[in-house]
């Protein structure tokens, strides 16, 4: 039996290890996705068997028969033992966003190959490393956050910092998202109704579980799924209407202010009316889309048409600048490994665990689902012609206004497309234009309706398959940034009521309005930063994002590594300290390279020097509008930079706050005593 | 039949729990068979504590 089984995982290995060499070496023709569904999965597949059955064996020794929290504090609302299944989807869903379907279509600018190596390679050994084992610290810690944890654990300077830090990567983070709504929605009737009915149909559902049939969720959703379906044709009837269509047409800046509103009202609302019923029908529809995804992908298996490496590794790319090293880990980010998960495998999901071993399954496993999630993202981006897929995400400074200058710009690259293929995908997908839509969302847009419409036949549907796919994509974005708005809104509260107190109070409703305003300025500044920036937006927001968010991944790993060595389990201390070395030098070089390069498109003080410069010499540079626009733009480089610094700063404090701390327990000079909850043997039956 | 109902019953159960609805019938078990003396919340009180408990507080939200 055994022999049976080894010999069968090392075909599972010699499996993956082929596919991963078929991707590294042919070229010159199309490969099959296939060929990448199979190196990703095998890597999981061992990565699963083998390194997470180690971390719970070796590192946490996790025992069924030790009570979990959902056992000791049983209280039949928060703590309540789970089937482990659930568990499972629960956690997925919620850590799963847009994150991993963003970065991988962005990073696609590189080829295929460095980004399917960083997404699976970066998963097994560092982003599901760091879920399972935040997931296990907290589960023995009664569910404790990783704010506190990292207070208790490392000291009061890691605890801040990292406070401070969560917050300043919430609202870069909720910026590059609504970014991405507003060009999505740019100049799209269709797109803008469609999104914009998804608002009062959460009402409609808020009022039907609070007033008609209270706490009948699954009846409510179901309506809401129905009436997205209805908003999805009334979208497209609008678009047809002439004198409709102009009046839904709206700019960036508008949709920027609009999108800023929404973020308000949600976080002052009560949450029954908006947030609760949005979050009901975002879980629903995020699985729904991660499931479409497989099935399509599985049954069109389409030809990759991205070259594995493109010429753009030299950091001349004009989706992001910077080259491969490091900005491919940068932008990939959420897919491989990402520190919001910290936050949700140390909140709701610990508390719901029945048994410790689940722990494997739930953190380690979902993530590996993630990275699955981030893998398929970049096929549908590989799958589009070159051509295509840099027309839709190249900004257009890079490709100019028409489709015949972004034929030439592209053409320029290296890639062919034809003006007139240009024009006739929008027009199938039911749009004017596709050029220059960055953020990645109205890519994998067209990459999904491709596929939908390929598998299901209709070339006809186009159109509706994209508004359907868009559709998805802006609704989770949506209940991200609404909560996130709102979560903020409580972190600030929090902050705040150490210098006046009534500013803590949360049920206080000029508390609550003035620091949502607040919270809305923070990241509606950066949004609009950039809506008019015709250089930057999701150019020099996203790498942002993915700097904070390595940056919350490295706190997460300092975590767990203190507390690793706490439990006198120092000699496997590498297992954290690993990936944890790895990001530290990625965040750090993307830091300083974001800030020192003397490359305008690339650091942010070289870029406020030339547009200084331009205003000087009283010129504007290409696609600036205005001297005011010009002035606001010098004014954020520097307000980027300041960010950046502040990022990297926290890296270097909780770093070395850590490393007191490991220090002075492995030189005994501190005790090794670890804070977990002493053992109880677990005593009531699943289910109960 | 009863198969068909039971089954779709716990179905629902499982969606339920998958998106974070709160429920209603784990948490009356829960009552009955640890605090038997005290009167549960009516459904309606429950999905306003539920609600409650997962926004009234700093949570955290994902990318």
């Amino acid at each position: 039996m055994r022999v049976v089984s080894a010999l069968g995982w090392l075909l599972v290995a010699l499996a993956g290890a082929g596919a991963l060499a078929v991707l590294a070496l042919r070229r010159g023709e199309n490969v099959s996705a296939a060929w990448l569904l199979v190196a990703a999965l095998c890597t999981y597949a061992i990565g699963y068997r083998f390194y997470s059955a180690f971390l719970a064996a070796k590192i946490f020794a996790l025992d069924d028969a030790r009570a979990t929290p959902s056992e000791r504090l049983s209280d039949g609302r928060d703590f309540v033992p789970t089937n482990r299944w659930i568990v499972f989807g629960h956690h997925f869903a919620a850590i799963a966003g847009p994150g991993p379907l963003v970065g991988p279509t962005l990073a696609a600018q590189f080829g295929y190959l460095p980004g399917v190596l960083w997404i699976v390679i970066g998963v097994v050994l560092g982003g599901a490393v760091q879920d399972m084992i935040i997931l296990c610290a907290s589960i023995r810690r009664d569910g404790k956050s990783l704010g506190q944890m990292a207070k208790e654990e490392i000291g009061p300077v890691a605890g801040f910092t990292a406070l401070v830090a969560v917050l300043g990567i919430m609202v870069v983070l909720i910026a590059v998202l609504a970014l991405v709504v507003v060009n999505a929605l740019k100049s799209s009737p269709w797109g803008t109704v469609t999104i914009g009915l998804t608002i009062p149909i959460a009402m409609l559902m808020g009022l039907y579980l609070r007033w008609l049939r209270p706490g009948r969720v699954l009846e409510a959703t179901a309506l809401g799924l129905l009436l997205l379906v209805v908003a999805l044709y009334a979208g497209r009837w609008v678009a047809e209407q002439p004198a409709l269509a102009a009046a839904f047409t709206l700019s960036g800046k508008t949709l920027a202010i609009l999108v800023m509103v929404y973020g308000f009202a949600a976080s002052v609302l009560p949450v029954w009316l908006l947030l609760a019923p949005r979050d009901y029908l975002s879980a629903f529809v995020k699985i729904g889309v991660v499931v479409a995804l497989a099935l399509g992908i599985l049954i069109a298996l389409p030809p990759l048409q991205m070259p594995a490496l493109t010429r753009f590794t030299d950091g001349t790319g004009p989706i992001f600048a910077g080259a491969l090293f490091p900005f491919a880990f940068i932008t990939i980010a959420c897919g491989s490994i990402s520190g919001f998960h910290a936050l949700i495998a140390s909140g709701t999901t610990p508390k719901l665990l029945e048994r410790e071993r689940d722990a494997r399954m739930i953190g380690y496993g979902a993530m590996l689902m993630e990275s699955f999630v981030a893998v398929m993202a970049l096929i549908a981006a590989c799958a589009l012609t070159p051509g295509v897929y840099f027309a839709i995400n190249a900004p257009v400074a890079a490709l100019g206004p028409t489709a015949q200058t972004a034929a030439a710009a592209i053409a320029n690259w290296g890639f062919v497309v034809t003006p007139t293929e240009l024009e006739q995908l929008a027009k199938q997908v039911g749009e004017t234009s596709l050029l220059s839509r960055t953020g990645g969302a109205p890519s994998l847009a067209v990459g999904m309706a491709h596929l939908f419409s390929r598998v299901l036949g209709g070339g006809g549907a186009m159109a509706l398959w994209y508004h359907f796919a868009l559709m998805f994509e802006a609704l989770f974005i949506l209940t991200t940034l609404d909560a996130g708005t709102r979560v903020g809104r409580f972190m600030l509260q929090d902050l705040g009521r150490h210098v006046w107190p009534a500013f803590g109070r949360t049920s206080w409703m000029p508390a609550t309005v003035l620091s949502s305003a607040m919270i809305v300025a923070m990241w509606g500044h950066f949004l609009w930063q950039g809506v008019i920036d015709p250089l930057g937006g999701v150019n020099s927001l996203w790498p942002l994002f993915g700097i904070s968010n390595q940056l919350l991944a490295a706190v997460a790993l300092c975590v767990g590594t203190t507390i690793i060595i706490k439990m006198g389990k120092a000699r496997y201390a590498w297992a954290t300290l690993l990936p944890l070395a790895w990001l530290v030098i990625v965040t750090m070089s993307a830091g300083l390279v974001k800030l020192f390069s003397s490359e305008p498109k690339l650091g942010f003080l070289a870029r406020a020097h030339m547009l200084h410069a331009a205003r000087a010499a009283g010129t504007l540079p290409p696609g600036v509008k205005s001297a005011t626009d010009l002035a606001q733009m010098i004014a954020n480089d520097y307000l980027d930079a300041a960010v950046t610094a502040f990022f990297l700063v926290s890296v270097v404090v909780i770093l070395a706050d850590s490393a007191r701390e490991w220090y002075a327990v492995l030189s005994g000079a501190k005790a090794a005593r670890s804070t977990e909850v002493p053992f109880q043997p677990r005593v009531f039956a699943a289910g109960d | 039949m009863g198969a068909l109902v039971g089954f779709v019953h716990r179905a629902a159960w499982v969606l339920r729990r998958v998106i974070g609805a709160p429920d209603y019938e784990q948490y009356l078990m829960h009552v009955a068979r640890h605090h038997p003396g005290c009167v549960p919340l009516s459904r309606d009180e429950f999905a306003r504590d539920a609600l409650a408990r997962r926004y009234d507080r700093p949570g955290s939200r994902c990318c």
